[in-house]
């Protein structure tokens, strides 16, 4: 079966022809439906990856399948999240989430005509991450996690085939953060959504993914690629549990490892 | 659906006599020290036994501003008329050159060196070459206005524009979005607040250009009624002018300040939830 997201033997270089690239002879493929993680130290271009993943970047040798088709432009479909939730200041949070609406087709071309039924499917969502009736609030009136939340919502709405999310809970406390594991973990179950979630939690990787990518010190590249296959759905009990523990050891030498190579 | 959202707002704690007191002397104190101001300046004319043609006291300016107040009202008019022109094509090319400039990091690039430049050009010193061009009449103060008062909102919409947070820029362009739209939903509601906050300054700037102006390329206006009026050593009606500069500057400051506080109070808002 072709991987959903194919990325082979990519490098990618920022700026001009010369510099040490961001990523070298990169090999990473996604199965449609899968949650992949990727972990590796900081500026190791795990970032990179994600844009090369939806057309922002375009490598300098390799090639990025995306869908079948090769990637030369912005893909069009992915939802992404970040770090910073950028929800804008201006619009209700409601208004926030029905944004891709007003970019992509076909919602696009229908959103006025059936404004109402895309606010009920925009409600939904909120109630999914816990937000209920939140839409009306501006997003100043949230917190830094109900923002995250209401950014994964963004993400969603218009039931991109592909999810990226680039460590979306590093700003979050921890109890706030594995809340927002559980809601990934359902939202994941619910859709049938590839997902490719960069973090360095390996905690966060090893309770979300089906298999984790591990990378090299910059120029990035896989050095290691762990399936986990610890039974679904996982409850948050599961993260004190031995097979889990021993997975995150396992990664943890992984990157130890690659932190010594740099 | 139907869980209440928590209430928005819980009732304020009871405010203190003290506090309230504070707050009254707070709204009450430009009264006062303006008051003081010119009783001060009276007291001190009186005892020093200044001439009135070198600085007349307040009681003399009012005298004058009575007298005069037909004329005064006359040319305050054609100033505010003057400098609300320029000041609309300031805002107008101001806004279309910010765009521009914010868009596209060619035409920032490009054009930058040549804006400052301009700027630094004292508007003064093109004044006569305005009435060179376009004689005397109410042609030079308007676009001296306007010359004055566009840099500021050019700079302030290019700012808001070229500084739109990168992921959300990602976010739309992995979605499909055209350069325009994110124009549409991003940078223009997100350089609104920068646009108001540069037309307080821009207002201020243009008043001063039109009355610089109307000084030596116009027969009406304050900065005419001026010229004349020290020509004539009529200075308690100098200053009786002065006095209704004064006062419409505050006025159209004020205003302009109203307009941002309708126009973009989700900036201030989330700026203070933020900070
Ligand atoms: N726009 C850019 N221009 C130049 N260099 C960049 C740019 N973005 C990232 N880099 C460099 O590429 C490397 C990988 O970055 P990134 O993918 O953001 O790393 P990560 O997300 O793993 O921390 C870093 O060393 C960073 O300095
Ligand atoms: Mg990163």
């Amino acid at each position: 079966m072709p991987a959903f997201v194919d990325i082979h033997a990519v490098t990618h270089v920022y700026g001009g022809i010369e510099g040490l690239p961001a990523v070298e002879d990169l090999t990473v493929r996604v199965q449609e439906g899968e949650f992949a993680a990727v972990v590796g130290p900081s500026g190791c271009g795990k970032s990179t990856l994600m844009k090369l993943a939806t057309g922002l970047q375009f490598p300098k040798a390799g090639t990025v399948i995306v869908d079948g088709q090769q990637v030369s432009k912005p893909v069009r479909m992915a939802g992404m999240a970040f770090q910073n939730p950028t929800l804008l200041p201006w619009r209700t949070t409601l208004d926030n989430i029905l944004l891709p609406l007003e970019i992509v087709e076909p919602h696009r071309s229908r959103l006025r005509r059936h404004k109402a039924d895309y606010v009920e499917k925009a409600q939904n969502l909120l109630a999914q991450v816990g937000l209920r009736g939140m839409g009306d609030k501006f997003p100043w009136q949230l917190s830094g996690g109900m923002q995250q939340r209401a950014s994964l919502c963004r993400a969603l709405i218009h039931e991109p085939k592909l999810l990226m999310l680039d460590e979306p809970f590093g700003a979050l406390d921890a109890f706030t953060r594995e809340e927002l594991w559980c809601v990934i973990r359902d939202l994941h179950a619910a859709q049938k959504v590839t997902v490719i979630l960069v973090t360095h939690d390996l905690r966060e990787a090893v309770f979300l993914a089906d298999r984790i990518v591990c990378m090299s010190a910059r120029p990035g590249r896989v050095i290691a690629e762990r399936v986990v296959d610890l039974p679904r759905p996982r409850d948050l009990e599961i993260t004190y549990s031995a097979a889990f523990v021993d997975i995150v050891h396992e990664l943890r030498g992984h990157i130890a490892h690659a932190r010594q190579a740099a | 659906m139907s869980a209440v959202p928590p209430p928005e707002f819980v009732a304020p704690p009871a405010i203190s006599a003290a506090t309230r007191r504070r707050n009254r002397q707070l709204a009450l104190a430009p009264w006062v020290f303006t008051l003081g101001f010119f009783l001060v300046w009276e007291a001190a004319c009186r005892l020093l036994k200044v001439p009135s043609y070198f600085l007349p006291t307040p009681l003399v300016i009012a005298d004058a501003t009575v007298q005069y107040w037909w004329q005064l009202a006359f040319h305050s008019f054609h100033t505010l008329w003057m400098t609300l022109a320029g000041f609309a094509l300031a805002v107008v090319f101001g806004i279309v050159l910010g765009l521009a400039l914010g868009a596209s990091r060619l035409v920032r690039a490009g054009s930058y060196p040549l804006l400052v430049g301009f700027n630094a050009i004292p508007k003064v010193a093109v004044v006569p070459i305005l009435i060179l061009w376009f004689g005397v009449g109410w042609v030079p103060p308007v676009l001296t206005a306007f010359l004055i008062s566009f840099f500021p909102i050019v700079v302030n919409v290019a700012t808001g524009l070229s500084t739109i947070e990168p992921e959300i820029e990602d976010v739309m362009r992995a979605l499909g979005a055209s350069k325009r739209d994110i124009m549409v939903k991003i940078g223009i509601p997100r350089s609104l607040p920068y646009l108001f906050g540069s037309l307080k300054v821009a207002i201020t700037l243009a008043y001063v250009g039109s009355v610089i102006a109307e000084s030596n390329a116009s027969r009406n206006g304050i900065g005419n009624l001026i010229s004349r009026a020290s020509a004539d050593f009529n200075v308690p009606l100098v200053f009786a002018a002065l006095i209704a500069l004064a006062v419409l500057g505050v006025v159209i400051y004020v205003l302009t300040e109203m307009l941002e506080n309708r126009m973009t109070g989700w900036a201030q808002r989330s700026q203070m939830a933020a900070g």
